[in-house]
C-alpha cells in the first residue's frame, strides 16, 4: 500500500509484453484459418448466387438465395449424356465406395493382424514381409497393371474392382499389428486359463478393447475410400457407377461448358462431395486425430 | 507374437488368406507385371509385343521431355514440402500457445483434410478463374497477369498452391500433437532456463519435433509424388499439352492415354524404386540419429 | 485341491537360454510355496510352465495324479493373478470374476451365487459394476483375486501380485491373501522377489538364482541354515555378515576371535553370522569400529569394520549405541562356515554340538 508506484510499475510491462505476443498469436491462427476457409466461402457463395451474375460479376461478398434450386438441379438432374449420374446417384456410389473400403479394410486387417501377433505360425515371418511390403509402394506406381489385371478379372464398372484393389496395401493390418502388440501380454493369458479358445478371446475382449482403434480407423479409411480418384477415374467408365470425386472432371466440363456456364450446379456438387468427409472429421476429431497420429509409431 | 500365442494351426491361415489372396492378386502381380512389361514393346494395335531389353529405360532418360517432367516434378516436391511444412509448424506452435479458441482454431485448421485432391483443385479453378477469379483479380492489381492453364509457370504456380493448401492440415495435426506430447517438465524447466521465446523454440521445442517433422518430410514427400495427381489433374483439366505435370502424372498420361505400356511401365518402375530408396533412407535415419525416448 | 509335483522340469527358450534348469520338488496338497529370487532368475518361467503358458521343454509336471505337459492352461484345473492383474478392462468387475465360469458353461444362477460369495469374501460387493479403471490398485487387486476363487481351483498361482502397490497396502494383502488361502486350503505357489513376502507368507521356500534352485526350506531353515553364501545374503535384511576366515586343524580364527571346530576343511573359509547374533559384549574378542549407527525406531543397526571387513550388528532399541570402538562376541552355535569358492554350506559344526550333517564338500 505504501509503495503504489513501484507496484503499479513492475507488473505493468511483463502483462503488456504478454498480450502482445498473444495478440500476434491469434492474428497468426485467423489468418491461418482464412486461408483454409477462403476456397470454401467462394464456392459456397457461387453455388447461392445465379449463374449469370457470377458470370458477369464473378463471386460477391453475398451469398445469394439460388441454393435451394441449384441443390434440386444438381441432386436430380443428371450432368452427363446417359443422364444416370444424378448427385443422388453419384453420393450412393461415394458412400458405397467409402463405407466399402473402410470396412473391407478394417476386417481383412484385423483378421491378418489377429494371426500375425497372435499365433505361432511357421511362416510368419514369411506373411509379415509379404504383407508390409505392400506398404512400400502406393497404388498410384502400379495403377496401369493393376487395371490391366482388374479388366481382365471383368471387374471394370462393379463394386468389386472399385473397392477390393484399393484394400491391396498393409495400412490397416499395420496399425491393428501395432494396437494388438500393446495390449499387455497377461490378458490373452488370463483369457486361456478362463478357459476362452482363440475365437473366443477376439470375439469377447480383442474387438471390444480395440473399439476406440476401429472406430478411429473407420474414419480414416472411409476418408481415404470416399475421396479415391484416380482409381475410380480408370476403372468406372459407365455414368451409373461415377463417384462424387471421380464426378468432379464432368463438373469442370459443366462448367466450361455452354452459354451460361452452370456455376451453382457444379459448385453445390462440389461441396455435396466435401461434406460427408470433412463432417465426420470434424464430429469425431478426437478418434481421428489419435487415429491418425498413433498409426505412425 | 505374444509369447503365450494360440497353438492352433488351421485358425491363422484362414484369417491370413483374404489379405494375403488380395496382396496377391492386386499388388504382386501388378507389381510383376510392370516390371516384365517394362522390358517390352507394346504393338500399337494390340498384336503381341517385342522384348526390348532396356531400351524403354534408355529412351526415358533420352527424351527431353520425360528430363523435363522430372525436373519439375522435383522443384514440385521441394516447394510443397517446404510451405506445407513450414506453414503447419507455425500454425500449430501458435495453436499451441493460445488457451482461449484453442478447440475452434484446430478445427478450422484440419478440416481441410477431408478435401479430396481434385475437389481442391476444382476450387483452385474457382479462385483462379480465367474470367473473374478473386486471386486472379488480386494478382492483377499488381500487375501479374495470371494465365492459368495457358502460361506454363502461372499453371504451376497454381498447382504448388493448391497442393500446399491441401496438405497444411496434415503437418498440423501432427505436429500440434508432437508439441501437446512434449512433457510440461520439460517446457518447464526451458521456461527457467532461457528467457527468450525464440530461443525456447529452436533450443528446445525444435529438437525435440524432429522425430515428427522427419517423419512429416516422408509423408510429405510422398504426398507431393502421388497424391498431388487429382490436383494436377483437375488443374490442367485432363489436358497436359503444354502444361507442367509429375512423373505420376506422366505415367497415367502415357499409359492410359498414349497406349504406351512399356514406356509407362518403365516409368512406374523408376518411381517403385525411387519409393523404396526413400522407404530405406527412412529406415535408416530412425534408426540411427533421431529418438530421444 | 491338489499336490503338484515337477520332475526335472527344465525350460530352454527358443533363443538357447536356460531359463529353469532341471527342478525337481513336490507341493503337497494345501501347502503355500514362496518361489524367491532376484531378477531374472526363472521363476515366472517356472510358474507360467506350471500354468500351461509356457510350453515345458523336458520333464514332467504334474497336478493332482495327472501329467499335464501337454493341457493347455484352461484344462489344467488353476488359477492365476497377474502382477498387472490382466483385468478385462471393458468388463465390469462382475463380469470379469464370472468370464472363467462362463466359458465353463456354468449355469447362471450358480455364477451369480459364487460371484456374490466371491465379493463378500473381498469386500467388492459394492464395486461389482465398476470398471477395472475405477477401482483403486488394492481393489484391482481384489478383483484379480476373485478371479482366481470362483472357480474353485486345485491350484494358485501368484506372479508377483503384490508389486504394483504401495508398501502399505502390501502389508495388508499380503495378510488377506495368506488368510484366504488358509482358509480355501488351496495349494499355491506364489511369486516374488521380496524376502519380506516369502518369509512371512510361505510354508515353504524355495530360492532360485540363475535358473538352479539354491534351497528349500521352511522360513525358519532358510533364515538359520541357509544352504549357500547366495541364500544367506538374499534373505534376510540386513543379510547375514559374510567374513573370510580361516580354518586350521581344529580351529576357526577370525580377527583375534578363535574357536574349535570339527571340519574337514583346511585353509580359508567363509564365515556367516546373522547382524542380530553379534552381541555387545566388553570381554568380547571382536573389535569393531563402528561407523555408521542407522536408526530405525524398534531397532538399530551399527555399520563398521572388524579386522578390515565390514560388518553390521542388530542391536535392540533398550541398547544405546555410538560411532566408535566397540567390542563384540557371538556364540558358536551361531556361525555358519560356506566354502569360499563354492559358496556351498559346510558340514563344519562347532565343537560345542554333534555333528549332524554329512553333506561333505571336497576342498
Ligand atoms: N520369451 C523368452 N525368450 C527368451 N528368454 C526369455 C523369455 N522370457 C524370459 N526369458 C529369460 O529367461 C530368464 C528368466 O526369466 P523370468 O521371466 O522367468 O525371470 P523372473 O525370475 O520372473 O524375473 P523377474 O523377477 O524380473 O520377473 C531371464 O534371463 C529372461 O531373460
Ligand atoms: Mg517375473
Amino acid at each position: 500500500m505504501a509503495d503504489i508506484t513501484s507496484s503499479v510499475a513492475v507488473p505493468a510491462p511483463t502483462r503488456r509484453r504478454i498480450r502482445w505476443s498473444l495478440i500476434g498469436d491469434h492474428a497468426i491462427l485467423i489468418a491461418g484459418s482464412l486461408f483454409m476457409l477462403l476456397p470454401l466461402l467462394v464456392l459456397l457463395q457461387t453455388a447461392s448466387t445465379p449463374d449469370l451474375e457470377t458470370m458477369k460479376n464473378g463471386p460477391g461478398l453475398y451469398f445469394g438465395d439460388q441454393l435451394d434450386d441449384n441443390f434440386r438441379k444438381a441432386m436430380f438432374e443428371a450432368s452427363g449424356f446417359s443422364g444416370a449420374n444424378t448427385g443422388l446417384s453419384m453420393l450412393k456410389n461415394s458412400l458405397i465406395l467409402g463405407l466399402g473400403f473402410a470396412f473391407g479394410k478394417i476386417v481383412i486387417g484385423m483378421m491378418a493382424a489377429y494371426a500375425i501377433v497372435y499365433f505361432r505360425l511357421r511362416f510368419a515371418t514369411l506373411a509379415f514381409w509379404l504383407i508390409f511390403t505392400t506398404l512400400l509402394l502406393p497404388l498410384e506406381v502400379r495403377i496401369l497393371p493393376s487395371y490391366e489385371i482388374t479388366q481382365k478379372l471383368g471387374l471394370l464398372n462393379t463394386y468389386t474392382g472399385l473397392i477390393v484393389p484399393l484394400i491391396a496395401s498393409a495400412t490397416a493390418t499395420f496399425f491393428f499389428r501395432q494396437f494388438f502388440r500393446s495390449v499387455p501380454e497377461e490378458l490373452v493369458e488370463a483369457a486361456r486359463i478362463d478357459g476362452a479358445g482363440p475365437v473366443k478371446f477376439f470375439i469377447d475382449i480383442l474387438v471390444p478393447l480395440s473399439q476406440t482403434m476401429i472406430a478411429a480407423m473407420f474414419i480414416i479409411m472411409f476418408v481415404y475410400g470416399w475421396n479415391q480418384y484416380l482409381w475410380p477415374t480408370m476403372i468406372t467408365t459407365e455414368e451409373d457407377m461415377y463417384t462424387l470425386v471421380r464426378g468432379i472432371k464432368q463438373i469442370v466440363q459443366v462448367l466450361e461448358g455452354n452459354e451460361i456456364p452452370q456455376y451453382g450446379r457444379a459448385n453445390v456438387l462440389a461441396i455435396i462431395s466435401v461434406i460427408p468427409p470433412v463432417a465426420v472429421v470434424i464430429f469425431f476429431q478426437s478418434w481421428f486425430v489419435k487415429g491418425l497420429t498413433e498409426s505412425d509409431k | 507374437m505374444k509369447r503365450a500365442g494360440f497353438d492352433s494351426r488351421w485358425l491363422p491361415i484362414l484369417l491370413l488368406v483374404p489379405q494375403l489372396t488380395i496382396i496377391a492378386v492386386f499388388f504382386y502381380w501388378p507389381a510383376v507385371y510392370a516390371l516384365k512389361s517394362s522390358f517390352f514393346l507394346q504393338d500399337p494395335f494390340g498384336f503381341g509385343q517385342t522384348f526390348v531389353g532396356l531400351e524403354n529405360y534408355t529412351s526415358l532418360f533420352d527424351s527431353s521431355e520425360y528430363l523435363k517432367v522430372a525436373n519439375f516434378t522435383v522443384l514440385f516436391t521441394v516447394l510443397v514440402t517446404f510451405f506445407s511444412l513450414a506453414l503447419a509448424l507455425l500454425l500449430a506452435v501458435k495453436a499451441d500457445n493460445v488457451l482461449r479458441g484453442a478447440k475452434t482454431y484446430r478445427t478450422l485448421l484440419m478440416w481441410v483434410y477431408a478435401v479430396a485432391p481434385p475437389v481442391a483443385g476444382f476450387m483452385g479453378l474457382l479462385l483462379f478463374n480465367q474470367r473473374w477469379g478473386p486471386l486472379m483479380e488480386l494478382f492483377g492489381h499488381f500487375g501479374w497477369e495470371f494465365e492459368m492453364g495457358a502460361d506454363y509457370s502461372d499453371t504451376a504456380f497454381a498447382m504448388i498452391m493448391i497442393s500446399i493448401w491441401k496438405q497444411v492440415p496434415v503437418n498440423f495435426i501432427f505436429f500440434l500433437s508432437g508439441l501437446q506430447a512434449i512433457p510440461k517438465a520439460v517446457r518447464e524447466a526451458a521456461l527457467i532456463d532461457n528467457r527468450s521465446a525464440s530461443g525456447r523454440f529452436w533450443d528446445v521445442t525444435f529438437p525435440l519435433l524432429a522425430p515428427t517433422g522427419f517423419f512429416l518430410l516422408i509423408i510429405n514427400i510422398t504426398y507431393a509424388l502421388f497424391d498431388t495427381f487429382g490436383v494436377i489433374d483437375t488443374v490442367v483439366r485432363g489436358e497436359p499439352s503444354n502444361n507442367p505435370m509429375t512423373l505420376v502424372y506422366k505415367v497415367y498420361v502415357d499409359g492410359f492415354r498414349g497406349n504406351d505400356l512399356g514406356g509407362s511401365s518403365a516409368q512406374s518402375v523408376i518411381l517403385m524404386v525411387l519409393v523404396l530408396a526413400l522407404t530405406v533412407f527412412q529406415f535408416r535415419m530412425v534408426e540411427r540419429r533421431i529418438h530421444y525416448t | 485341491m491338489a499336490q503338484v509335483t515337477l520332475d526335472s522340469v527344465r525350460k530352454i527358450y527358443p533363443n538357447g537360454v536356460e531359463a529353469v534348469s532341471p527342478a525337481s520338488f513336490n507341493i503337497p496338497d494345501g501347502e503355500f510355496v514362496v518361489l524367491v529370487g532376484p531378477s531374472g532368475c526363472g521363476k515366472s518361467t517356472l510358474l507360467r510352465m506350471i500354468a500351461g503358458l509356457e510350453d515345458i521343454t523336458d520333464g514332467a509336471l504334474s497336478i493332482g495324479d495327472r501329467v499335464v505337459n501337454t493341457l493347455d492352461p484352461a484344462d489344467r484345473d488353476i488359477a492365476m493373478v497377474f502382477q498387472n492383474y490382466a483385468l478385462y478392462p471393458h468388463m465390469t468387475v462382475r463380469k470379469n470374476i464370472a468370464y472363467g465360469l462362463k466359458n465353463r458353461k456354468t449355469p447362471k444362477d450358480i455364477i451369480a451365487q459364487k460371484v456374490d460369495e466371491a465379493a463378500k469374501m473381498l469386500n467388492l460387493t459394492d464395486y461389482l459394476d465398476r470398471k477395472p479403471a475405477q477401482l483403486s490398485g488394492g481393489q484391482r487387486q481384489r478383483v484379480a483375486m476373485g478371479r482366481a476363487i470362483v472357480r474353485d481351483p486345485a491350484l494358485f498361482l501368484f506372479d508377483e501380485p503384490l508389486s504394483n502397490l504401495d508398501a502399505k497396502l502390501r502389508n495388508q494383502m499380503r495378510i488377506e491373501i495368506k488368510a484366504l488361502q488358509r482358509r480355501l486350503g488351496v495349494t499355491s505357489v506364489y511369486v516374488t522377489h521380496d524376502q519380506v513376502e516369502a518369509m512371512t507368507m510361505a510354508d515353504r521356500i524355495i530360492v532360485l538364482n540363475s535358473g538352479k534352485i539354491e534351497q528349500i526350506g521352511t522360513p525358519a531353515e532358510i533364515y538359520h541354515n541357509p544352504a549357500s553364501t547366495f541364500v544367506a545374503s538374499f534373505m534376510g535384511a540386513p543379510p547375514m555378515n559374510l567374513v573370510a576366515g580361516e580354518l586350521d586343524s581344529g580351529h576357526l580364527s577370525f580377527a583375534g576371535l578363535s574357536l574349535p571346530v570339527h571340519a574337514d576343511h583346511r585353509g580359508p573359509v567363509t564365515m556367516g553370522v546373522r547382524p542380530e547374533d553379534l552381541v555387545i559384549d566388553p570381554d568380547g574378542q571382536l573389535h569393531m569400529e563402528v561407523e555408521l549407527v542407522e536408526e530405525l525406531g524398534a531397532h538399530r543397526l551399527l555399520h563398521g569394520m572388524v579386522d578390515g571387513q565390514r560388518l553390521t550388528v542388530h542391536l535392540t532399541k533398550e541398547i544405546k549405541a555410538h560411532t566408535g570402538p566397540l567390542r563384540l562376541s557371538c556364540h558358536p552355535d551361531r556361525l555358519r562356515l560356506f566354502h569360499p569358492e563354492t559358496g556351498k554350506r559346510m558340514d563344519a559344526q562347532m565343537a560345542t554340538q554333534p555333528r549332524t550333517q554329512t553333506e561333505s564338500v571336497a576342498s
